[in-house]
């Protein structure tokens, strides 16, 4: 599962324990050298964890953290003043948007007028310049979040650690800053790790994943391809796919599943093995009648509701129950409701899958 | 009333006139004061820092120490001090007792518990995530500490007049440490005591207002330092 990379940071056999219990635990992990690397996984599953112990705040039970193959906390302070870190909360200090964006250099005992010329640059770059003599008080949610990223930047970090960055700015105001993120990591490169449960932005800023479940790694790999092909089925519940359904190889490339014939050309397993075949809601494409290619189920309509920019709908095909995604303007073009019968065509290469291990 | 307004009169006289001892004594007063409430920060604050950040065994002991010790009488310190300074006490061989410097300890000893009790409040009162993004930027420990002092800054002003104003109001430990001696340990608290003693009800009254009126002038600036508009 995991990759051969130019790994920068490494994870080695990492344990952390609260109240005596394994809240983390990883074998092996390498984030690599100039990449985006998204951690997800659902609350509780130890990704801000994974990220502390990065940040050097706090204290596995066991392990080894390696930055260029040396130990990180060797020197901590030393190893710290390679890397940056935002949250959530933008966690200024009681001062001016450009002293706080002047800090981490000042830490650094870099002079005044280089601290000065590099937080002025940062600040323009994140379209703050404006707001450089606020107090950081005075500042709104989404103000006070370009602040603290800049003040990431503006130490020219080797390693940018973040914890859901922009998960508290609101939607809008978040576009936008995603948006210029994705811009600035994109010149600069610098090697980041960003914890997200964000769907969305991890396909759109990771180059890397990692997704942990209640503390451990299950799946390491391109954005697309963990929410797309998850390894196991606690990851494909996590990234939303919805059909999973238990069967059972029964010649080449095809699967039965609810008394349904479903072909698939993902990997093969063994003949008659039990085998999970799962399928994204938006991936199934509800027609009025079918055109003969790929898989054709015939299916009834059982529920209908708006999920935001697509109608999510629950449909019965035999022994099956599939979910669907349809955008909204197809929906209405589709025209059918609760009761309906329609043709719900999978391709087989949407088809995803695992071997069921029980 | 008469004696009040004589009183007044006096302390006004003596001022105008510039009188000599009025003025060695405040600034005696000044001196020691100031010099017990510098040390009492400087010890203060990193302990208040430590006790609010570490958990550690025996932290609730000396909590309830240093609370305990902000209500602390006087006496007791000036006892504590005058046994271990006496002659032949351990610290006697110093030769400290009955001089300025046993007052700055006595004093010392009785504003340390308030500047610990104060710092340990406020900055108990930062965000624990803030402090967590100071050693992400790389601060080293006394970096940490500069900016939690930085944050914390009204939070500590308290704690300088709380430690101040605790030392400049004492009597009764200067009395047994320093003697009250004239010319050398003489502070406008002892002078009062002695004055009041004697009957001299003007010239006590006169080294009152001159105590009120410093300590209002000192926290007058402190007050002034802590409201001020935030600047970068």
């Amino acid at each position: 599962m995991t990759e051969r990379v130019d790994a920068h940071l490494e994870v080695r056999d990492l344990v952390v324990q609260r109240g005596g219990v394994n809240v983390l635990e990883i074998e092996t992990l390498d984030i690599p050298r100039g990449l985006v690397t998204v951690v997800i996984g659902p609350n509780g599953s130890g990704k801000s964890t994974l990220l502390a112990a990065l940040q050097l705040v706090l204290h596995p039970s066991r392990g080894r953290l390696l930055l260029d193959g040396e130990p990180m906390d060797a020197d901590p302070v030393r190893t710290r003043r390679r890397m940056s870190a935002a949250f959530q909360e933008a966690l200024l200090l009681s001062m001016s948007v450009r002293a706080n964006v002047e800090l981490p250099l000042r830490l650094r005992g870099v002079d005044r007028r280089r601290r000065r010329e590099l937080a002025e640059h940062w600040l323009e770059r994140f379209g703050i310049a404006n707001l450089s003599k606020r107090h950081a008080r005075q500042l709104s949610g989404g103000e006070a979040q370009r602040v603290s990223l800049a003040r990431a930047f503006a130490s020219q970090p080797e390693v940018l650690l973040l914890d859901e960055p922009f998960s508290g700015v609101d939607a809008p105001t978040r576009e936008g800053l995603i948006e210029d993120f994705a811009e600035i990591v994109s010149e600069t490169r610098p090697t980041t790790v960003l914890v997200t449960h964000d769907r969305d932005e991890a396909l759109r800023l990771g180059d890397h994943a990692a997704l942990l479940i209640e503390g451990g790694l299950r799946q390491t790999g391109r954005p697309a391809e963990v929410f797309d092909r998850p390894a196991d089925r606690a990851v494909a519940e996590f990234v939303g796919m919805e059909n999973v359904w238990a069967g059972e190889r029964s010649e080449s490339g095809v699967y039965r599943a609810g008394g349904v014939r479903l072909a698939s050309t993902a990997k093969s397993v063994a003949l008659g093995a039990p085998a999970l075949l799962c399928v994204r809601p938006e991936r199934v494409v509800l027609t009025r009648d079918g055109d003969g290619s790929g898989n054709q189920l015939r299916a009834v309509v059982r529920t209908v509701r708006p999920r935001g920019p697509v109608i999510r709908s629950d449909l019965s095909s035999g022994r099956l129950s599939l979910t669907a995604d349809v955008p909204v303007a197809a929906w209405d073009e589709l025209g059918v409701s609760v009761g309906d019968e329609v043709i719900a065509r999978i391709s087989p290469a949407d088809v995803h899958v695992i071997e069921d291990d029980g | 009333m008469d004696l009040i307004w004589d009183g007044i009169r006096e302390a006004a006289r003596l001022w105008w006139s510039g009188d000599g001892e009025i003025i060695e004594i405040t600034l005696r007063t000044l001196a020691i004061s100031s010099a017990a409430t510098a040390l009492a920060l400087l010890i203060g604050i990193p302990l208040g820092a430590v006790l609010a950040l570490r958990r550690f065994w025996g932290r609730g002991l000396i909590v309830a120490a240093v609370n305990t010790g902000m209500g602390m009488p006087p006496v007791v310190i000036g006892l504590l001090v005058a046994l271990i300074l006496w002659r032949t006490g351990p610290l006697g061989d110093l030769n400290l007792i009955y001089t300025p410097t046993a007052m700055v300890v006595a004093q010392l000893l009785l504003s340390l518990p308030l500047v610990v009790g104060f710092s340990l409040a406020s900055i108990q009162s930062v965000n624990p995530r803030l402090i967590g993004q100071m050693w992400a930027m790389g601060a080293n420990r006394l970096q940490v500490l500069w900016l939690l002092v930085r944050e914390t800054r009204l939070g500590l002003l308290a704690a300088v007049m709380g430690g101040f104003g605790a030392a400049i109001s004492e009597v009764g430990a200067s009395m047994q440490v320093g003697g009250n001696l004239a010319g050398e340990t003489r502070v406008l608290t002892t002078a009062t005591v002695l004055e009041t003693g004697r009957g001299n009800f003007e010239v006590a009254i006169a080294l009152s207002l001159v105590l009120v009126v410093l300590a209002f002038l000192v926290n007058l600036v402190l007050t002034a330092v802590q409201q001020r508009r935030p600047v970068t």
